[in-house]
């Protein structure tokens, strides 16, 4: 069948079972987006407010349903405007797709109007980055980005067609193959190159690594667990648990893990690493076997990696060779998706009991509820968030000290439902997560917990919450400073506050009434109490500014470089 | 066990087999400038096999970053084979062109006897110069080049090393190391 080559996209779109798209249009992608017009009813576009909002938005579409996210940019700086988002998505593994177009071949080269090299660019923070130069090209290139995409460590991919190949004139032999349809008929010639140099037609897990794990966990007296990103990405959360609960061991959360294990699980033992637990952070140091799964030992992770777990054996499982022995040296490897390896593993392991080193390390987790106080503390919204708002409600974070509280103080019970930008560190990634997540999950609550320098980053966004009358509750974690920053220049720069003091508008409140939605203002428990009771039961979108103290900190914290009990700050209650 | 990793620093000759579509040269060497690592020499050629480029790189480094790097090029989609090989288990190759000043017949004499000691080609005679060509091991190059200096080099062309390894084996052969990388590469 003969069909114009934009046509094209958006058949390979609906292939791929994609609903839902995020973007904003422009001048060489306009072909693209009268295509678009045409499948209204069909694909549903979301329009930002800048495309970095809408990259980010597709990511935490993908994040949260486990879907490939699309989103659509145009040339030039249409396209640099991805590239935060992009590299966000790359340093987490979030699959999403990223359509821009360019300039025609004609100008191709030229410094033509708006002409970038995207896919250069995009080059080091993506798996792939396909220049389409011939419209024959479209459904070949579209199909293997998706698979490339959501296969193997997932990740973004970049398709950047030329003008001329989305010229309306352009039209192509399509046949529409359902992406579940057998795989013989989606073998496409350019997924058979992709494929045929490689190996084994269906990749297992080595059977002999397998064993030989299942000996250095029978001879383990301190086994722990790391849950890693892999975890949530795979969706190995049941497999993952049941390994944990047959080990018997104690298990540490990545901040990229948040989710994959029950957060109020008996064997948690919370966050590892710079922010990590007293429990996480003494368990590893003590442990004599520690089985990494889905996890890349970043350096907020094994701060010091001569030091990480230096009594144990270190195991990786992980999906990508290229993180074994990256950062920590290890004595033990299993390459394969998260998944698999775990329930081979649940098949043979049998039930263990670790009651000695249980008791060493359980009853170290930090306890208390947050003590009482005039003004208003961050443990304290948080638990207000968590006895007030929906068990299920997904979480997006920005990046700092109100990232760290959350993970620390929520709970986060299955895959998805945390979304935070771990590797990458992006300021401004929350609200447009929050948006892509309420797009993708309509029947869930999306809240987006924020601090008030990430919130001012993209908040532009609240007029995408306000268009699509999308119920995102965003909360400001607003100490008038950047926290995360003032907090390091507190301990180790001498109290020097080089220009981390944010000591001016907007209005939070008011900024939020300008686009149509409710703002509250809270600077005590009652108040928070009030203002998130009537944030969430508006049908639209809310924001609610709470006034913190500026010097309030993460704890525990490790400095950067250090080994991984080396605590600069305790707990609290702690001396 | 934790393997113990050799940190003295040599020049690793990596070979990279890639599918031969657009970009994949920079893909591969921007790995390098990523980790501001110099790359001594580069050269990219056809293979026995249709559609597949081989890319071989010269690295001053020690283990752990050759390692690092052969990792990150092996993880990249259109990387089909990585071999690192050093000067024990290889046999490596340059040639170079070398235009030399010969203004008179003694001057010319003299360089093709140097020529013929070091098995180089005379390619091109005029009669102000002579350009030369030589197949062989980097050092036996540089001395020629040396020899050739106090006649005056007006220009050198050289090519990087290529190497290929000793013995039976090939950098096609199937090993678990192999395997393992294509697990995270597989798209259906």
């Amino acid at each position: 069948m003969k069909i114009r080559a934009t046509q094209a996209i958006m058949e390979c779109l609906l292939e791929q079972e994609v609903d839902t798209v995020f973007g904003y249009p422009g001048g060489t992608i306009l072909n693209v987006y009268d295509e678009l017009y045409r499948y209204q009813g069909k694909i549903r576009h979301v329009l930002t407010a800048h495309e970095q909002g809408a990259s980010h938005a597709a990511d935490g579409y993908a994040r949260s349903t486990g879907k490939v996210g699309v989103c659509f940019a145009t040339s030039g700086p249409g396209a640099t405007n991805l590239t935060t988002g992009i590299a966000t998505a790359y340093l987490d593994s979030s699959p999403v797709v990223f359509i821009t177009c360019n300039v025609g071949e004609n100008l191709l080269g030229r410094d033509a109007f708006q002409e970038v090299d995207s896919t250069g660019i995009a080059m080091p923070i993506t798996k792939a980055a396909f220049l389409v130069r011939d419209a024959r090209q479209i459904p070949d290139v579209m199909r293997q980005a998706f698979a490339v995409a959501a296969t193997g460590r997932p990740g973004p991919v970049l398709i950047d067609f030329l003008k001329n190949v989305t010229a309306p004139s352009q039209e192509i032999d399509y046949t529409f193959i359902p992406w579940r349809e057998n795989r013989e008929n989606r073998e496409s010639s350019g997924m058979q190159a992709l494929n045929e140099s490689r190996r084994t037609q269906k990749p297992e897990p080595d059977r002999q690594d397998i064993r030989i794990l299942l000996e250095m966990i029978a001879k383990a007296k301190r086994p722990l667990l790391i849950c890693g990103g892999g975890v949530v990405r795979g969706r190995a959360h049941r497999e993952f648990r049941a390994f944990a609960e047959k080990l018997d061991a104690p298990v540490a959360i990545t901040l990229m893990g948040g989710g994959a294990f029950p957060g109020g699980h008996p064997l948690t033992t919370g966050m590892i690493g710079m922010h990590g637990s007293r429990a996480s952070n003494v368990a590893c140091d003590e442990c004599d076997l520690l089985i990494a799964v889905g996890s890349r030992f970043s350096d907020r992770v094994a701060l010091d990696p001569a030091t990480f777990a230096a009594q144990s054996k270190i195991v990786q499982i992980d999906i990508d060779r290229a993180e074994i022995d990256k950062n920590v040296v290890t004595d033990h490897h299993i390459i394969g998706s998260a998944r698999r390896v775990l329930s081979l593993l649940n098949e043979e392991m049998p039930q263990y009991h670790h009651e000695e080193w249980k008791t060493r390390i359980l009853p170290l987790r930090a306890p208390s509820a947050a003590p009482e106080s005039e003004h208003l503390t961050p443990q304290q919204i948080l638990e207000i968030i968590r006895q007030r708002a929906p068990k299920d409600a997904i979480v997006a974070t920005d990046v700092g000290q109100h990232q760290m509280w959350a993970i620390k103080y929520l709970h986060f019970d299955y895959p998805g439902q945390l979304l935070t930008s771990g590797g990458f560190g992006t300021m401004g990634f929350g609200l447009g997560a929050a948006i892509g997540a309420q797009m993708g999950n309509p029947d869930k609550r999306v809240l987006h917990i924020t601090g008030d320098g990430c919130f001012r980053m993209n908040c532009h966004e609240l007029c995408t919450v306000e268009h699509y009358g999308l119920p995102i509750v965003s909360v400001v974690f607003n100490n008038g400073t950047l926290g995360m920053v003032r907090q390091w220049q507190n301990l180790i720069y001498d109290k020097r506050f080089s220009e981390t003091t944010l000591d001016r508008g907007p209005d939070f409140v008011k900024l939020a009434e300008a686009y149509g939605l409710r703002g509250f203002r809270v600077t005590n428990r009652a108040e928070m109490e009030d203002a998130l009771e009537q944030a969430l039961a508006g049908g639209n979108g809310a924001v609610i500014d709470c006034v913190l103290d500026a010097d309030e900190m993460v704890r525990p914290m490790v400095a950067a470089g250090s080994p991984i009990t080396d605590f600069l700050l305790n707990e609290e209650g702690r001396a | 066990m934790k393997r113990q990793l050799d940190t003295k620093r040599k020049l690793y000759t990596l070979c990279i087999l890639v599918q031969d579509i657009p970009g994949v040269l920079s893909q591969v060497a921007r790995l390098f400038s990523r980790k501001g690592y110099n790359i001594e020499s580069i050269v990219s050629g056809e293979t026995d096999l249709p559609g597949i480029t081989r890319i071989t790189i010269g690295i001053l480094a020690d283990q752990g970053m050759i390692e690092q790097i052969a990792a990150q090029c092996s993880k990249l989609l259109p990387v089909t084979a990585v071999k690192i090989l050093d000067e024990e288990t290889s046999i490596r190759r340059e040639v170079a062109l070398v235009k030399v000043g010969a203004a008179d017949r003694n001057a010319r004499d003299e360089v093709i006897q140097l020529a013929n000691i070091f098995r180089a080609k005379v390619i091109d005679v005029g009669r102000e110069s002579l350009t030369l060509g030589i197949f062989g091991s980097g050092s036996k190059i540089t001395a020629l080049i040396g020899m050739l200096t106090d006649f005056g080099i007006l220009e050198i062309a050289k090519t990087g090393t290529i190497a290929i390894e000793r013995g039976r084996s090939t950098i096609y052969d199937d090993n678990k190391l192999k395997e393992e990388y294509d697990y995270g590469k597989h798209v259906l």
